[in-house]
């Protein structure tokens, strides 16, 4: 099969389908390529290079004409109608916001994989684009800030005077708010972070930056991966909160996204005012309705009092040499799933989730939504925090241990009243070798306790003394004298045994 | 010679075992520890000796002395006992370490009963009834350690499966065997005879041999310490039958230190100290092995694995048997020492019953010359763990399942584990997916910050550092 990869046609699109890295696998898969002219240009990858991993330069019309098609932005009506019929298109289509767009797919009898309907599990990880964009998005809204921001991100003291690090907020704690707090923490500002999903702060704190939590009684539980809409008790507490971090902070970086809807509104026109001049606050959900009062997609805007609002939507398109690399991976790991043979011949299989998930459009169908997904181990997580207490031990009532306690004293008198006194004697020396047993090793270090046991082994051997003993008499008998001996031998064997391999344990150890 | 010289010297030589322990439980007077104990036995010796060979006088009344022959056959008896143990003492392999110990052990019990035993034929027609219980009660004790003790070293050296041993009503078996010797006891104590003593010696012997036989190999630490304090108690039982104080003196310490030993170990492993002593613990129920989706492991490499402990800024490495059975921890060192020597922290990071032998981690640590200073112990570091970079799992298994403290109904629920998953990441060397000892599955291995690194835990280390 040919698997075609067009020019992209939005303006301001930068970003190509695949690269010539991509473009090698996909021919290792059994596929036949081609590029249209100039298509990599934009991302820094010229047609040769194309050309020397095997792919053909071809015209516009010849790379739509192909069985397979691969770009980045939806299509336009012409593009449509330049494509052959029954053919694949792999883009992103927004499925949710674009129900006429998917009808026209539809009408040209096309099937559609769309890369942003990747359901999110882990599995498909590897063909989430919506990550990979993410990602890079949230890398270049701190470079956009930095740009727009008039001093240093990092603390510094100078000769020419001490400068505070700059304070940042991000806001949505997903791929992009992480890669975005990341970024900043790199650059050395001081970064908070906040989310509606409160398990996630300590993926936040992980990337450095302090979590700052919306403190309400209701929890938010995902279980399709994707933060949803909240209450009006919520909105009110996290209102106050985002109050409170517009006049504190620096930079604030907005990433809530709610699939299929009108980005949140989470800094008002208040709060815009209430931030210093020279502020910037970039809103990463600016195509989408913004999180941000004021912000204008594709625009840096200016507010009276010096706020800057950047609205840039094409945050990956600016780094378009590695935003088109994990696209084309992206791409390339899809065409895996979908190439069980590797003879470059796609077979859709709908059983599979993933599959299933990202063809929005197929032989000429609407196919969106798909069934749902659960993947969400939600149910199941909120059992683990529940720590198994260790098991509780029975406790004898205080007048129960002390009559136990008295019946055997009593017990043990008795036994004493009728024994010999020399018995005593022993008897006596005998508890306190105990008691001073118990405590004399009371604190010994862990790391100790072999060496110790090997010396009380050692010191087991003055059983050698009951062996002499037998020996004592002149008169010894035979059966005596060799059980004797016989004991001597095998006590000596612990005594020397023991007490050297104590002195070889103790030998190795040394302090640092 | 009188006897009050002898007893003199066994009360010095009863205070150097005092202290010779007390020495023993810190590392800055361990060794000189042990030279008490040396100095102890010595003077203990020798005054025992000189008293079998010369005459002795007690209260001014003259005792024959041994026979001529006497100090040549001991002399000829410790000569070969010593070289022996001085032999295996120094050829040891410190992984080697718990079964040269339950052998030394057995040795112990041997001469237990073999002093009762002669004490029984040198008094055998003018014994008194608590003479003949008190060698009664030494026997059993020193048949019960010398079985035990066998069985525990031949588990221990892989001569024999570390299976538990199940045999059904083995408690009751237990109960009744000891019912009888109770019965013997008395039995002997009113009439003596040799049959009696003849039956109750098989009887202990085997009763050793089945305590330990039902006790499976994870468990050995605290069968290692007990039978440690049983061979002290069948010393102290033989000083009480032959009036000797310093007998009881060194019993009573060992056997009480011992006993407080496996006390730690048990509260280490949240198991009741009782059942322990009763031997055949927890191996009454079935080991649930019930078949559940953990999800998959993510393998790594050892060039990976360097990476991720260049760029780390602490490390913390737990080690458990695979580690020892693999003989790593001399490339488990160098791979410290280079860390080091390039910035990054790294200490180790013991469970209480990691190995087969209470400290059995430190010993082979030690061992390998990692400074005993950064090897802490399971309460020093599992706080730390939130803070760790990299963990790196050696050849352990149950001792950092989280399944402990999460799954009520897991076999070792609720024994203290080494927190490792709260690291950032953690790498576990294995060799296999097998289970460990308890016979769990590791819910560990299936975290998202868990890597594994298959292969021989040697081998693999050694990559690692070619990789560094």
């Amino acid at each position: 099969m040919r698997i075609g990869i067009p020019m992209e046609s939005a303006p301001a699109e930068t970003r190509v389908a695949a690269t010539p890295k991509t473009v090698a696998q996909l021919i290792k898969l059994g596929y036949e390529v081609v590029v249209e002219q100039g298509a990599g240009t934009k991302a820094s990858y010229p047609d040769a290079e194309y050309i020397g991993v095997g792919a053909e330069i071809v015209g516009r019309a010849t790379a739509w004409a192909a069985d397979v098609v691969s770009k980045i932005n939806p299509p336009t009506d012409p593009e449509i109608t330049a494509m052959s019929q029954g053919a694949t298109l792999i883009a992103l289509v927004a499925a949710p916001r674009s129900p006429e767009l998917l009808a026209r797919l539809a009408d040209k009898g096309l099937t559609v994989l769309a890369m942003d309907s990747v359901p999110r599990i882990s599995r498909a990880q590897s063909m989430d684009v919506l990550s990979s964009m993410a990602n890079i998005g949230g890398y270049r809204a701190v470079i956009e800030a930095a740009n727009e921001f008039g001093s240093f991100f990092t603390g510094q003291v100078t000769a020419a005077g001490k400068v505070p690090p700059a304070r940042v907020f991000v806001s949505g704690a997903g791929v992009a708010g992480l890669a975005a707090i990341g970024t900043a923490r790199s650059l050395g500002a001081i970064v908070h972070a906040t989310d509606i999903r409160p398990e996630v702060a300590e993926q936040v704190e992980s990337m450095g930056a302090d979590f700052v939590a919306v403190t309400v009684e209701e929890q938010q539980q995902s279980t399709d991966g994707y933060a949803k809409e909240a209450s009006a008790d919520y909105a009110a507490a996290a209102a106050k909160m985002y109050a409170e971090q517009a006049k504190a902070n620096d930079i604030i970086i907005t990433t809530a996204l709610i699939p299929g809807k009108p980005a949140p509104r989470l800094i008002t026109e208040e709060m815009v005012a209430s931030m210093k001049p020279g502020s910037v606050l970039v809103d990463m959900a600016a195509g989408t309705g913004g999180n941000v009062a004021g912000s204008v997609a594709d625009k840096l805007v200016v507010t009276s009092n010096g706020v800057k609002i950047i609205g840039y939507t094409d945050l990956p398109s600016r780094l378009p040499t590695q935003a088109s690399q994990l696209f084309g991976t992206n791409v390339v790991n899809l065409m895996k799933l979908v190439t069980p043979h590797k003879d470059g011949e796609m077979v859709l299989d709908m059983n599979d989730q993933v599959q299933r998930g990202m063809t929005v459009v197929g032989q000429g169908q609407v196919m969106w939504p798909p069934p749902p997904v659960q993947v969400s181990v939600a149910p199941a997580a909120a059992a683990v925090p529940a720590v198994v207490e260790p098991r509780e031990k029975k406790k004898m009532s205080p007048a129960l241990t002390w009559g136990v306690l008295g019946v055997c004293a009593l017990a043990l008198l008795a036994l004493f009243w009728v024994s010999p006194s020399d018995l005593l004697g022993h008897f006596l020396v005998f508890m306190l070798a105990v008691v001073v047993g118990y405590y004399v090793i009371g604190n010994v270090n862990h790391a100790l306790h072999t060496p110790l046991m090997s010396v009380t082994n050692a010191i087991s051997g003055i059983i050698i003394v009951g062996s002499l003993v037998g020996l004592q008499s002149a008169s010894v008998s035979v059966t005596v004298a060799v059980l004797s001996i016989v004991g001597i031998l095998l006590a000596s064997i612990n005594i020397f045994g023991g007490f050297t391999v104590t002195q070889r344990m103790l030998a190795m150890f040394r302090r640092a | 010679m009188t006897t009050t010289l002898v007893t003199g010297a066994y009360i010095i030589a009863g205070l150097c075992f005092i202290l010779a322990l007390a020495g023993l439980s810190k590392h800055e007077t361990a060794k000189r520890g042990n030279l008490f104990g040396m100095i102890g036995m010595g003077l203990a010796l020798v005054f025992i000796i000189l008293a079998t060979v010369l005459k002795t006088t007690t209260d001014g009344v003259e005792s024959s002395g041994g026979p001529s022959w006497a100090i040549i056959a001991i002399l000829a008896a410790m000569a070969v006992g010593a070289a022996f143990g001085v032999w295996k003492a120094l050829k040891v392999e410190m992984t080697g370490m718990p079964e040269l110990i339950a052998l030394f052990h057995s040795f112990v019990g041997l001469t237990a009963v073999l002093v009762g035993w002669g004490a029984y034929f040198e008094n055998i027609d003018h014994a008194t009834g608590l003479h003949n219980g008190e060698l009664f009660v030494g026997v059993f004790i020193g048949a019960v350690t010398f079985t035990g003790s066998i069985i525990a070293y031949l588990k221990l050296s892989g001569k024999m499966k570390s299976k538990p041993l199940v045999i059904p009503y083995h408690n009751v078996i237990n109960l009744a065997a000891l019912v009888v010797i109770v019965g013997l006891a008395v039995w002997f104590v009113l009439a003596p005879a040799l049959w009696l003593l003849v039956i109750m010696t098989i009887i202990s012997l085997l009763l050793g041999l089945h305590l330990v036989a039902s006790i499976g190999g994870g468990d050995m630490p605290v069968v290692v310490s007990m039978l440690n304090s049983y061979s002290g108690w069948a010393a102290a039982a033989a000083g009480f039958t032959l009036n000797n104080d310093l007998l009881i003196i060194t019993g009573a310490l060992v056997g009480s230190s011992g006993a407080y030993l496996s006390l730690i170990m048990c509260r280490a492993m949240n198991r009741s100290f009782f059942s322990v002593i009763a031997g055949g613990f927890g191996s009454d129920g079935a080991v649930s092995g019930e078949e559940k989706d953990y999800g998959e492991y993510r393998e790594t490499t050892a060039p990976e694995v360097a990476t991720m402990l260049k760029n780390a800024g602490s490390v913390v490495i737990t080690p458990g048997y695979g580690m020892a059975t693999s003989q790593a921890q001399g490339v488990v060192a160098d791979l410290t020492a280079k860390l080091r020597a390039q910035g990054v922290e790294v200490r180790f990071g013991i469970h209480p019953v990691a190995g087969r032998l209470p400290g059995h981690m430190n010993v082979l640590l030690a061992e390998a010359r990692v400074p005993y200073d950064i090897v802490l112990e399971m309460d020093e570091i599992n706080e730390d763990f939130a803070e760790t970079d990299v963990v790196l799992v050696i050849g352990a298994n149950d001792t950092v399942n989280p399944a402990a403290m999460e799954d009520p109904h897991s076999p070792i629920a609720g024994m203290p584990v080494l927190e490792v998953w709260n690291a950032n990441t953690v790498v576990v060397f294995k060799r296999s997916m097998n289970t460990g000892y308890a016979g769990v599955q590791n819910p560990l291995f299936f975290k998202d910050n868990t890597v594994m690194l298959f292969g021989d835990a040697k081998q693999r280390v050694e990559d690692i550092i070619s990789a560094l």
